[in-house]
């Protein structure tokens, strides 16, 4: 079997690490190792009042073990992730726990921080005790757990990721529809003209395929910027003086034209090897019936491009939702997309569960579309180039 | 080209405003790729084409940005990694990706959808959530920021195009030449290096370089996976972007706009060979 050592090779060096985000996903080990007696008491609790002396007691006891053991860094942030404010109230409470004599834990944390003295800080810290959870995936839907386990929005200002899934759909969708408004005529040119005067041409579409990704996200940022070839062209022709020079770059826009040129080739490439297997006679057919040539061409050309539209449609648009490099490049605030906020979470914020949630959900929405896009074109018939 | 002699005003205007329309889309595509060839010699150090250069004063073009690259020893390091880690992931890639091909072209495959669907993967997942799925696997055993960890990473980007051309050309292989050999008395391995070897041979070398250039280009694997030590080219480049753009980047750019080139004229060279020896009309 000559499939397996490579079928060996992807499944332990790619398959089992795409496991692996997707469990992290739903594992939530920090609290539950760190504090296991505190969330082990917390499971009797009913959450009424405020839990009872001995588990202030047990927290206090594991909040400086786990101090001592350098472990409390994890747990702060950790709880700091669900409520912010969490991580200063920690270390507050540790300095001061060390320094204290008496055995009043419950009046003491109280003290020390008035959050010990709310429900909800409790809740919030039993919930996260859970090994498995799917709270990562509330949180990239902007929703928690709010009091008495139900499901609630998360704050106004922290409501960010269903719009960011949104904005990613809608610029994949400007993207995929700019891409084809483009690449018809380009392609039904390639098609129908002869193949030596194509096969130059082609070479144009080819080119920038070969090109670099960054090389060509660069050149945009020096055409498009303040100060580039573009506006320097706008203000010579007159169009706008000097001082009005449009930002174009760094922007939602910079992100649309980068874009769409960057993924323009994957548009023109599978609608130009279904044109030019269309034969010309269809069309002459339908002109001598009678039909006008505007008529002709949507009623016969266009139906016979339907596979090609198809396929660069869906290939377009699967490329653009996960989308890195230029948007973070060349898209500054506005023109960031679902994977720039993964790459946050996993670079800056160390969220990983949260970074993981966000790479499953825009896993499955990919995966689904290959699904369709292996329905109607079929994975074997992909071309290169 | 010509008009039939029934095309009537509109007609022309239709049909002109068309090319005009294609010439537009064309420059749209190829034109950022060579403004910064001619901007990546300007001897000031803007992002725009100066008075002097305009006028195509000598003294306005310069060299200084390549300078620069030659003499940094931080591109000549990021460059030597660059080709260091894409000649041996491209190795990794071909020879599995080729070997797969092979098994996959035979009749018999048993579960032939499933399996073209895992190999392909990594060419399907966005590269965003490989590199996180790597970057938490890859730590845990001990291979983030080490170059076989980088290298095995980019070799699995790369196999998919590997399976995939040469998949397409073992797909007009006439397989009686291989029952021919052996009935000749040829072993396995004979039949497979004197045989199948060099008729499949283009559609390795396209496969290869496509994995080349894949590992060669790629950013987001390193930007995770990699440390200081394993800077590539496209890492550099990254960062001179993200912190301040200096025309020295053009210059790099337009390197890699000529390699770009190089390799795509021999992927045309080849898919031509391959489609004559096949005897396909080249379409």
């Amino acid at each position: 079997m000559f499939v397996l050592p490579l079928l060996a090779f992807v499944s332990v060096s790619f398959v089992l690490p795409i496991f692996d985000m997707l469990f992290r996903s739903v594992d939530n080990p920090v609290v539950s190792t760190y504090l296991p007696k505190t969330i082990e008491q917390l499971t009797l609790w009913k959450g009424k009042e405020l839990p009872k002396e001995e588990v202030f007691e047990t927290l206090a006891r594991e909040l400086l073990i786990a101090k001592k053991n350098r472990t409390i860094g994890k747990v702060a942030a950790r709880l700091n992730f669900e409520t912010s404010g969490m991580r200063s109230a920690i270390n507050k409470t540790v300095r001061k726990i060390k320094k204290y004599k008496g055995n009043r834990y419950k009046q003491a944390l109280i003290k020390f921080d008035k959050r010990w003295g709310e429900t909800n800080t409790w809740e919030t810290i039993k919930r996260i005790g859970d090994r498995y959870t799917g709270v990562q995936y509330l949180a990239a839907l902007d929703l928690k757990m709010g009091p008495e386990g139900k499901i609630i929005p998360q704050p106004e200002d922290r409501q960010i990721y269903v719009k960011i899934f949104l904005r990613t759909l809608w610029i994949s969708l400007v993207v995929t529809l700019t891409c084809l408004l483009l690449a018809f005529p380009v392609s039904y040119l390639l098609a129908t003209l002869p193949l030596r005067i194509s096969n130059i041409l082609m070479v144009m579409v080819l080119l920038p395929f070969w090109t670099s990704l960054l090389v060509r996200t660069t050149s945009w940022i020096v055409l498009l910027q303040r100060n580039g070839v573009v506006n320097d062209i706008i203000v010579w022709l007159g169009i706008i003086d000097d001082g009005s020079r449009i930002q174009m770059v760094y922007n939602q826009t910079g992100t649309l034209v980068a874009m769409t040129q960057i993924l323009l080739p994957f548009m023109i490439l599978p609608l130009y090897s279904v044109m030019k297997t269309i034969s010309p006679s269809y069309m002459k057919a339908a002109r001598s019936l009678g039909a006008s040539p505007l008529r002709a061409f949507v009623r016969v050309y266009v139906p016979q491009t339907v596979p090609g539209i198809g396929a660069g449609c869906l290939l377009v648009f699967i490329l653009s939702i996960g989308y890195y490099i230029t948007p973070a490049l060349v898209g500054g605030q506005s023109g960031q997309l679902i994977s720039n906020f993964i790459a946050y979470h996993m670079k800056s914020s160390l969220n990983w569960g949260l970074a993981a949630a966000l790479g499953t959900i825009l896993l499955f929405a990919v995966l689904s579309l290959y699904w369709l896009y292996n329905k109607i074109v079929g994975i074997d018939n992909m071309k290169l180039g | 080209m010509a008009f039939p002699p029934y095309t009537g005003l509109g007609g022309k205007i239709t049909h002109y405003s068309f090319l005009i329309f294609c010439a537009f889309v064309f420059l749209f595509l190829i034109a950022p790729i060579l403004v910064i060839i001619p901007l990546s010699f300007n001897a000031e150090p803007y992002f725009t084409f100066t008075e002097g250069m305009m006028a195509l004063d000598k003294e306005a073009y310069s060299v200084r940005w390549y300078k620069d690259i030659a003499t940094n020893p931080q591109w000549i390091f990021s460059a030597k990694n660059s080709i260091f880690v894409a000649t041996f992931s491209t190795l990794i890639a071909t020879v599995l990706g080729t070997l797969a091909a092979l098994g996959l072209s035979q009749s018999h495959m048993p579960y032939r959808p499933l399996v073209m669907g895992v190999l392909i993967s990594p060419m399907i997942v966005p590269l965003i959530i490989s590199a996180a799925g790597m970057f938490f696997f890859y730590s845990k055993i001990g291979l983030s920021q080490t170059m076989p960890g980088l290298i095995l990473a980019h070799a699995v980007l790369g196999t998919p195009f590997v399976v995939i051309t040469v998949t397409a050309t073992l797909a007009g292989f006439d397989h009686s030449l291989t029952k021919a050999a052996q009935s000749l008395g040829a072993g396995t391995s004979r039949t497979f290096f004197k045989i199948q070897m060099p008729l499949i041979l283009p559609g390795v070398v396209s496969g290869a370089l496509f994995a080349f250039i894949t590992s060669f280009d790629e950013v987001v694997v390193v930007f995770f996976l990699a440390g200081f030590e394993q800077r590539t080219i496209p890492r550099q480049m990254w960062a001179g972007i993200r912190e301040q753009i200096s025309p020295t980047i053009l210059a790099v750019a337009t390197i890699l706009v000529c390699v770009s080139i190089l390799l795509l004229t021999t992927v045309e060279l080849l898919r031509r060979r391959n489609e004559r020896l096949r005897g396909v009309s080249s379409s």
